[in-house]
């Protein structure tokens, strides 16, 4: 049973929402799981499981193709879950809502198919020190692939985006801004909004790395106006394997379709096939069909809950996480935006990120150690890597008390 | 690995990956620096964090390690089982070298059955890293870099000219 009633709560009531959550029940190491590392995978409601399952054991049919019940069951759901998707981030039309296998799935199609065609030497791809490696080699490849040139807008120590550095570079050279909405390292919040107005102002088509910016608040791509918006179910409670493209239809039909095969055309003949309309243009093959249903009834749950309540209770856990941190001896934070979604990076001194990693794991903490797919914003800040503690709706004060016990003991056995 | 094992190593007294002597490599790790006289050289790169070990080895005529001295940054199970590697094949002979390599990766497989001689102590204070598959890259980092170096994998069967 879930935990919620049938209509949001309001915003000034606790979040108490860990039961809903399976993985969360058990104990790692004898201990009873802290997860801290929903930025790189969050964990699944009961209600996304059990769509998954319903679905696996009852509906289970190829979609669009077939005449019989179960086909028509797992078309309703899979096509239903386009449209709850579209309405949670506001696309006009569920044409404009291209299923893909994630962030990165979704990114690299607008670099080869809408970025390739138009580009050559001379013109300029806009990104920041920020992205991640999704939002970043898929646009090295397209500048190896024309000869156009990848421009990087710099960051300042706070790892907060110099926003007037970005401006000075969008003139008429810059074919494509691509810029995560939310920095999967370092928690900042970009103005997303303001840099599209700018963007737009000099027609400059803009595409949002969602992936980080879906799970924390209301995205409305809209409001946002982009055009382009890019992000993945398993970060927002969903199954792993599934993610979406928003795109202007004005720009995704003039588009080129990003692979060939059944169910992205309308009649193939050795002369010459007609493609499909969209979304399906965009989507060749048997798609993630569970994985897709599994992100409706995400979406569900995180609509339940309330995306004001969500984005409420984590920047509360966050200013506490921050300051408790920040009392810890050697600890260091990486990443202090003004604006900054639940997500922490931190050093230690003279410890290294992987060992604080394994240290916490035996203590039943689990975070993230490295990288974190942002190499270049390791490089800004001179270090090989950092440990990171992100939150989501299901994490709690207890979780940051057992954190910072945790990271204290892990310290002191290299003292 | 079980549940009561690591509960266990985290005691800090008795800490199965992070031994006392383990510590002290990774605190002040040996022969760590340049090696102007190298002959030999490979990185190892962790992909799993991107941390990089250069090793530098200076092998003479005779096929023996004069010296062997590294550079990086690393986790302390990488830093501590260069800083190892580099004091224990400094004066073997490649063959000898290759030997202890073997000896050490079977131990981090749990292949009891290996046979020659016993590792040397500091050797065998990681074979804590058994427990934590994770981390065996990190303890194999050098030794990869070493066979790497000499043009010879451990798995394989030594030649010497």
């Amino acid at each position: 049973m879930s935990s919620l009633p049938d209509t949001p709560l309001p915003a000034d009531i606790e979040l108490d929402v860990r039961r809903d959550f399976p993985a969360l029940q058990q104990e790692v190491n004898g201990q009873p799981l802290v997860y801290l590392d929903s930025a790189a995978s969050a964990q699944q409601p009961q209600s996304v499981i059990d769509a998954v399952s319903r679905y696996q054991s009852r509906d289970h049919s190829n979609v669009h193709r077939g005449v019989h019940t179960l086909s028509h069951r797992a078309t309703e759901a899979f096509e239903g879950a386009r449209d709850r998707i579209r309405a949670f981030i506001n696309a006009g039309s569920r044409s404009e809502i291209v299923l893909t296998k994630g962030t990165t799935e979704s990114i690299n199609l607008v670099a080869q198919s809408y970025v390739r065609p138009t580009i050559s030497k001379g013109d300029r791809i806009v990104i920041t020190h920020m992205e991640h490696h999704a939002n970043i080699v898929p646009w090295q490849l397209v500048c190896e692939q024309t000869g156009a040139e990848l421009v990087v807008a710099p960051i300042d120590e706070r790892g907060q985006l110099d926003t007037d550095a970005l401006f000075a570079l969008l003139d008429e050279r810059v074919k494509m801004l691509a810029i995560g909405h939310v920095s999967n390292a370092l928690g900042t919040i970009n103005p997303v909004v303001d840099i599209c107005r700018r963007a737009r102002s000099h027609g400059i088509p803009i595409l949002i790395d969602g992936a980080q910016g879906v799970p924390h608040g209301s995205v409305d791509v809209r409001a946002i106006d982009c055009d382009f918006y890019a992000f993945s179910g398993h970060k927002m409670f969903g199954p792993t394997g599934t993610g979406v493209l928003y795109g202007r239809e004005a720009l995704l039909d003039a588009m080129p379709p990003y692979q060939g095969g059944g169910d992205m055309i309308l009649e193939v003949r050795f002369d010459g096939t007609v493609y499909n309309e969209l979304p399906y243009k965009f989507e060749a093959g048997t798609p993630n069909i569970a994985g897709v249903i599994g992100l409706g009834a995400a979406i569900d749950y995180v609509e339940r809950v309330g995306t004001e309540r969500i984005a409420t209770h984590e920047t509360r856990l966050l200013d506490i996480l921050m300051s408790r941190l920040a009392e810890v001896d050697g600890v260091r934070l990486i990443g202090t935006a003004e604006k900054k979604a639940s997500v922490q990076s931190f050093v230690v001194d003279g410890v290294h990120p992987h060992d604080i990693g394994t240290l916490l794991d035996e203590q039943g903490v689990a975070v993230r150690t490295g990288h974190h797919c942002a190499m270049p914003v390791m490089q800004f800040f001179e270090i090989p890597g950092t440990a990171r503690a992100s939150l989501a709706l299901y994490n709690n004060e207890d979780d940051i008390d057992r954190f910072v016990s945790a990271l204290t003991r892990a310290i002191k056995l290299f003292r | 690995m079980s549940t009561s094992t690591k509960t266990a190593a985290a005691r800090q007294d008795d800490h199965e990956l992070y031994r006392s002597i383990v510590l002290e490599h990774a605190r002040s790790p040996h022969n760590f620096g340049p090696l102007p006289a190298a002959t030999h050289a490979a990185d190892g790169i962790n992909p799993l964090c991107g941390d990089k070990l250069a090793l530098r080895l200076q092998i003479d005529a005779g096929q023996r390690i004069k010296d062997a001295r590294f550079e990086g940054t690393g986790c302390a199970i990488s830093i501590a089982s260069a800083s190892i590697l580099t004091d224990e094949i400094r004066g073997l002979s490649l063959r000898e070298a290759h030997g202890v390599f073997d000896r050490f990766m079977a131990m981090l497989d749990g292949d009891t059955a290996a046979t020659g001689e016993p590792l040397p102590r500091a050797l065998r204070a990681l074979g804590g890293v058994r427990q934590y598959p994770s981390r065996v890259k990190c303890a194999t980092l050098a030794w990869h870099a070493m066979a790497s170096a000499t043009r010879e994998r451990g798995d394989k069967p030594v030649t010497t000219e």
